[in-house]
């Protein structure tokens, strides 16, 4: 969520229970703006935060002047000195898959890939690392993974370009109450995968300037999005039940949106069980 | 001179005569530039074939919308602004039918909250109740609110808010000794609002004796019934076999005001919508809830399918985990809570009253060492209750022959023991290397002021904070316990085979050639012995 907007975006995503207590928003008031300063970003977005057993990651992102492009990350354990998280690879990304469990709270704690995955551990040793992960890794790792897989946006927010940057529409005024209750009108904010596998009369309702993205109509499993009007009507929240925690708000009919994580970092393998 | 020749019906024609270029000093004949005025007009008055639209009423309309808004840059997105501008007329062409005036649900979500502030005619009487029972009934959801803040736990401000009034409006209707809010569960559809609540001494009694009449009544119909359909199957011819299972004896829920149930939930979907009661749990509800995993939908009569198949509904569901969540979570700093000294310290204690002699500990050592803090509210054996009964005992009330029968069968059931009531959290069992709870003090910079919170990793969204005699706990969460490993639904049973293994019905393999041989010699020769006594008998004569 935009890092200006904190305080009503948070009241707005309060229907879970998780928030941010007044000297975290403090610290983040002050914090977030110098981090803009200092790293030239164009925009500041609260991420969210993960709940290690130790302790907490708070997790921000700088976007720069084209939205899509890969975003940096910054965590902190206290909101108020961030640092800067290195891009996530493919490799850790395999890696943090096989780590399961609840983070420590430690970045510099390491998990052994021994126990968990030989031949990982074994791959690694021969290309001459230590068989560790560090929880710094596996923090990049997930982040990126929930971004991918339910950081989303609702449709026409963002307009593609000729020249193929994104930048936000400023002629977005807000979903309408109708539109905003359909899974369809929001897209996951990455790199769209099967925008071309649509039928020919899907596409011809389509405009290629802002529907760039995939919707959320086709996630998998059906029915992974618990969809709700709050405070009869005037919000709908989104609620990913793949990585539980994921809250995304918008207020129809207005600009605004944003969504955070307040979660464990764990994905919810039994999600098709629970449905 | 200038480009041409134009026709008529191109902007400019007329221009490229001598005299009419617009580079030239002299004013032109203005009838002659009058005439290119209406042409360029009637030209760009032309109606589209597609969409019948002009551009001269676009361009209108969209230099108007401009003017109005104003907005920055407009060059940059004259597009999109010419876009709305034709969306908008497409939009009003089509209906020719006026849009009802749709009253969006908000308006409607207002007037029910706006009921919630309405204050009752009656209450002054309540007022005085109240005095005389002693301790406020209605629960400081605001104060509650506030300690949770401080670690960053809790709804918006609004939201209490509503709640409290909601509570205020179940303190009302029902007779109601404490309440407590307990807590909010996520659904898909809609969430749950949780208030934990004593009733009066006298209203649980009649409750009971209504659930009781409504059981034997029950109980009646099915005997009835089954005399009249054992009648008819000893008309009826050779039946199918019957199933051989028997289910396992089932185990009596325990009574209201004791164990799982010594508290009664009422939950409501949002502030503002009527409370409902939940139904006291059973153990069997219990023990399968433990087994099964599944989101609350928010509509408490929506079915539960799973494996084992749950014995009711989301509204038992829902009564089940949150007597789990209780059993698991629920803690208050040592001491806080003693065992009555009148009586006698049973094992099975569940009562507990105030210590009035507790002396809170800074919050330093609440957070430090997890010994600080102790469960108030008894576990749950595997059996599904707090405490254990032994299920045989009920087959004194049975037929004879289903005494005998059981007899042999019988398992022998050990009595389950679970840790008594007061436990410090520290025996709370850790899974692999994460342990049970977590402790934090709210803030590091400002130690005169901080509380210490709990939270729970066993349940995710369960917290508890602690602050000199100030405690309280609170679930904000989807009603799940975590477990390190993913769920593994429960395999179904083996089969059961379709009849009792009796010789007339086992399969046998075929008898081989040698042994059927061997067998007519057999039988030959017992027919000569036979023959021989026969013709001696007969001689004999």
């Amino acid at each position: 969520m935009e890092a200006l907007s904190l305080p009503t975006a948070l009241s707005l995503v309060a229907g879970g229970g998780a928030g941010l207590s007044p000297e975290l928003r403090a610290a983040l008031a002050t914090s977030l703006p110098l981090v803009q300063r200092d790293y030239r970003f164009e925009r500041v977005w609260f991420w969210g935060c993960i709940q290690g057993v130790r302790g907490a990651y708070y997790i921000a992102q700088g976007l720069g002047p084209d939205r899509a492009a890969p975003r940096s990350r910054l965590y902190s354990l206290n909101c108020l000195d961030w640092s800067l998280l290195t891009p996530a690879t493919e490799e850790m990304l395999a890696l943090a898959e096989e780590v399961k469990g609840r983070f420590q709270g430690d970045p510099s704690f390491e998990y052994s890939l021994a126990e968990i995955n030989a031949e990982a551990a074994a791959r690694l040793v021969q290309s001459g690392k230590e068989p560790v992960i560090k929880e710094e890794a596996r923090l990049i790792a997930t982040i990126e993974e929930i971004d991918r897989a339910v950081g989303i946006v609702p449709r026409g927010a963002f307009v593609k370009t000729p020249l193929g940057s994104v930048h936000e529409n400023r002629h977005f005024e807000g979903l309408s109450l109708v539109e905003a209750k359909k899974l369809s009108s929001y897209f996951h904010f990455t790199e769209p995968a099967n925008l071309k596998n649509k039928t020919l009369l899907e596409k011809a309702d389509l405009d290629p300037s802002t529907d760039f993205l995939n919707s959320l109509e086709h996630d998998i499993p059906q029915g992974s999005w618990s969809i709700q009007l709050e405070k009869g009507g005037s919000v709908v929240v989104l609620r990913s039940l793949l990585w539980l925690g994921l809250t995304f708000y918008h207020v129809p009919m207005t600009k605004q949106f944003g969504y955070v994580y307040f979660g464990t970092g764990e994905k919810n393998l039994d999600l098709p069980f629970m449905l | 001179g200038g480009h041409g020749p134009y026709q008529p019906h191109e902007p400019g024609y007329g221009l490229d005569q001598p005299g009419y270029s617009p580079y030239e000093d002299e004013i032109p004949d203005p009838q002659a530039r009058m005439l290119a005025i209406k042409n360029a007009k009637a030209y760009l008055l032309k109606t589209s074939t597609k969409s019948g639209l002009n551009l001269y009423d676009h361009f209108a309309t969209m230099l108007t919308k401009i003017l109005d808004e104003q907005p920055e840059n407009t060059v940059d997105i004259i597009e999109t602004i010419s876009q709305d501008v034709k969306w908008a007329q497409f939009r009003k062409k089509m209906d020719t039918l006026r849009d009802e005036h749709l009253i969006p649900p908000t308006f409607e979500a207002a007037e029910k909250s706006k009921a919630l502030f309405v204050k009752e005619v009656g209450e002054e009487d309540h007022e005085e109740l109240d005095e005389e029972m002693g301790e406020p009934a209605l629960p400081n959801v605001m104060e509650t609110a506030f300690y949770f803040e401080q670690a960053g736990i809790g709804l918006s401000k609004d939201e209490c808010y509503y709640i409290l009034l909601a509570f205020k409006n179940l303190v009302n209707v029902q007779p109601i000794q404490t309440c407590r809010f307990w807590g909010k569960i996520l659904g898909l559809e809609m969430n749950y609002i949780i208030a934990e609540v004593q009733l009066r001494e006298g209203e649980e009694e009649e409750e009971e004796r209504e659930e009781e009449e409504e059981e034997t009544v029950a109980e009646e119909e099915k005997e009835m019934g089954e005399g009249e359909e054992e009648e008819k199957q000893k008309e009826k011819e050779p039946e199918p076999p019957k199933s051989t299972y028997k289910p396992p004896p089932e185990i009596p829920k325990e009574a209201n005001g004791t164990g799982t149930n010594k508290y009664v939930y009422f939950v409501c979907n949002e502030p503002g919508k009527p409370w409902v009661k939940l139904p006291p749990v059973t153990p069997a509800q219990i023990v399968c809830a433990r087994q099964i995993k599944k989101f609350f939908t928010g509509r408490l009569d929506a079915p539960i399918v799973s494996f084992p198949p749950f014995p009711g509904n989301e509204a038992n569901y829902l009564r089940a985990q949150i007597a789990r969540i209780s059993a698991g979570t629920h803690v208050s700093p040592t001491g806080f809570y003693q065992f009555p000294e009148d009586e006698e310290e049973e094992e099975g204690g569940d009562t507990y009253e105030e210590n009035p002699e507790f002396e809170p500990s800074p919050v330093a050592e609440m957070v430090e060492s997890l010994a600080m803090w102790a469960h108030h509210v008894k576990g749950i054996l595997k059996q599904g209750r707090c405490v254990w009964i032994n299920p045989v005992q009920k087959s004194e009330e049975d037929e004879e022959e289903d005494e005998e029968e059981e007899e042999e069968e019988e398992e022998e059931h050990q009595e389950e023991t679970g840790q008594p009531l007061l436990t410090l959290i520290s025996e709370d069992e850790g899974m692999k290397n994460i342990p049970a709870w977590t402790a934090q003090a709210s803030t590091n910079l400002i130690p005169e002021y901080s509380i210490a919170i709990l939270q729970s990793n066993r349940w995710p969204g369960a917290y508890a904070f602690a602050s000199g005699r100030k405690f309280e706990n609170i679930y904000f969460g989807w009603g799940h316990k975590y477990s390190p490993e993913s769920h593994t639904p429960a395999l179904p049973p083996p089969a059961e085979a379709e009849f009792p293994t009796e010789p007339g019905i086992t399969e046998a393999t075929d008898p081989t050639v040698e042994e059927e041989l061997a067998f007519k010699a057999a039988q030959e020769e017992a027919l000569a012995e036979a023959e021989e006594e026969e013709d001696e008998e007969g001689e004999d004569d």
